[in-house]
């Protein structure tokens, strides 16, 4: 089957040697240069490193640049940009995942706010623009785990979402951040369908939200986001399963209570609050323990293990320590 | 597959009775032409996997592909002997049991792309997954009772048991279609998505209260 893959994407050999590539291989000889990415770099060179970890711009969007984050850095083959692009939960668009890539055109991303509320010494509404400067742009390769059972790595462009959080300086009574994004019936066919409560919200914890895995995303592939991918502004919490990762925000507030989330609001025998990627938690209805990799894994292939906190363990596990994750799901 | 079976309907008397059936209906090509149609569905499925334009998650739709095709054939199989009645072409039912075992073929394609795609064929993985989720459980029991009705679908079969057996078993397939229906609505219910399911649910409520309504009005037969 995967000899005979092929959607679209084949990067023509004008491709090549285009200045992104460019680029992004100087940017790797930088790197190898300063040692910045230390011991891994042996690991790199032994594979097809170069070619993999240099992100061809698709050309379908405004350009995003940024400089390659080691932040959760992973060196998996990414899921190819038109897999990444077509296949999307959004229910705003219609619950089919093919659905978001065909009716989210008609979303627009400017003018665009976001409203930071709440318990915060700080508060602003920021336009999109701003938003976008206030910390310097990363790319950063997350592996991104659906609750479904399928899984793509994405070469996500954005910022710690604790840039943002520092600036607005949460009081003492900031427990959580709440994202609420946008719920237009003009420009969103399946808002007002009785599939969630809109707006979607979900929320985090703060020493979640504060910790650097946390991105607040601008863009993939090197470009913007596009439309069904949750432009202008979303969230992506590689530890956690997918929908805690809010898509088209237009709010963040800094709450004292635990927010309610959509998910939770919809079904809370299903869906928790803390939504780490945990193979050890079944979903009541499927099995959470294996995955399948979108545009890898081929059809006939068995699916792969799930790590625990989705290969983040390391990095997010003491965020964790001492709760049962059976019972916090 | 359907049991509602009456005397005087059945498959070789209606094929005697010309004078009301349309010669359409009895030409040699019907039937070719009818397995034709039933097979396309599979066909665009094989041509899909093989060419890869089934999306990004080939493996996921063939499952959900199969699976709503099964459930198509037992709302069209059930469809025959309603419209039998409506339109007075008993020649109809002819078509029937191919229908059914179509419904059987599809329902076997959905479980062996499950078993294979989603489990490896690794029994124990699979004996340990349809136990724990209802809605697996759910359709894998209707699955299994298609097995019987289709076991006893050539003729021989149905002079062996006799024809008052025979239908008594074929009424599984009420119980059938009503555990696909709930197999489904349980997956949907994963995105509150009912939409399509309702669209099916309304199919087969009046598929079954017609049948209802016939034992009813005209007492039972």
């Amino acid at each position: 089957m995967h000899l005979l893959k092929d959607r679209g994407f084949a990067v023509p050999s004008s491709e090549v040697t285009s200045r992104d590539v460019y680029e992004g291989r100087r940017h790797m000889l930088k790197l190898l240069a300063m040692g910045a990415a230390g011991a891994t770099l042996s690991a790199w060179a032994g594979r097809d490193a170069l070619a993999q970890s240099t992100t061809v711009r698709p050309n379908k969007l405004a350009a995003l640049p940024g400089s390659r984050s080691s932040v959760g850095g992973t060196m998996e083959k990414l899921t190819p940009y038109q897999d990444v692009t077509t296949y999307n939960n959004f229910y705003e668009f219609g619950t089919d995942k093919s659905d978001p890539g065909r009716n989210a055109h008609t979303l627009k991303t400017r003018p665009w706010t976001v409203a930071v509320e709440g318990e915060v010494k700080k508060p602003k509404v920021y336009d999109i623009d701003e938003l976008i400067k206030l910390a310097p742009m990363e790319e950063r390769i997350y592996r991104l785990r659906c609750v479904e059972g399928w899984s793509m790595v994405v070469p996500w462009m954005g910022y710690s979402m604790s840039e943002l959080i520092k600036r607005v300086e949460p009081t003492g009574q900031a427990k959580y951040v709440e994202f609420v994004t946008l719920a237009d019936p003009k420009t969103m066919p399946y808002v007002g369908s009785r599939v969630l409560e809109w707006p979607y919200i979900e929320g985090l914890r703060m020493d979640e939200a504060m910790h650097p895995l946390a991105l607040l995303t601008f863009g993939l592939y090197g470009e913007v986001l596009p439309n069904q991918n949750g432009a202008p502004v979303r969230a992506v919490l590689p530890w956690k399963y997918g929908f805690k990762s809010g898509k088209s925000i237009v709010k963040i507030r800094f709450v004292e209570k635990e927010p309610r989330t959509s998910w939770v609001k919809a079904n809370s025998g299903e869906y928790g609050f803390y939504s780490n990627v945990n193979p050890k938690v079944d979903h009541p209805r499927w099995s959470q323990a294996t995955e399948r990799r979108i545009g890898e894994d081929g059809i006939f292939q068995k699916k792969r293990p799930t790590l625990m906190f989705n290969g983040y363990e390391s990095q997010v596990g003491q965020l964790y320590a001492g709760m049962d994750l059976a019972k916090y799901f | 597959m359907s049991a509602v079976l009456k005397p005087g309907a059945s498959t070789t008397v209606s094929a005697r009775s010309p004078a009301r059936a349309k010669p359409a209906l009895l030409h040699p090509a019907a039937k070719p032409l009818l397995f034709m149609l039933c097979v396309l569905p599979f066909v665009w499925l094989f041509y899909g996997a093989v060419a890869n334009t089934l999306g990004a998650n080939p493996a996921e739709a063939l499952i959900r592909s199969t699976g709503d095709w099964t459930l198509r054939f037992l709302c069209i199989t059930l469809t025959v002997t309603p419209l039998r009645q409506w339109t007075k072409q008993p020649a109809l039912a002819r078509f029937r049991r191919m229908l059914g075992l179509f419904a059987f073929f599809y329902v076997v394609l959905h479980f062996l792309s499950y078993a294979w795609l989603d489990m490896g064929f690794d029994l124990a993985t699979i004996a340990h997954d349809i136990p724990k989720r209802p809605f697996a459980l759910v359709g894998f029991t209707a699955f299994v009772l298609m097995i019987p009705l289709a076991a006893t679908s050539f003729n021989r079969a149905i002079k062996a048991l006799g024809a008052k057996r025979w239908q008594a078993l074929h009424k599984l397939v009420y119980a059938i279609v009503l555990l696909g229906l709930l197999h489904f609505f349980w997956m949907k219910a994963a995105k509150n998505n009912f939409g399509e399911v309702a669209i099916y649910a309304v199919v087969i409520a009046f598929l079954l209260g017609w049948r209802i309504q016939q034992r009813l009005g005209f007492g039972p037969e």
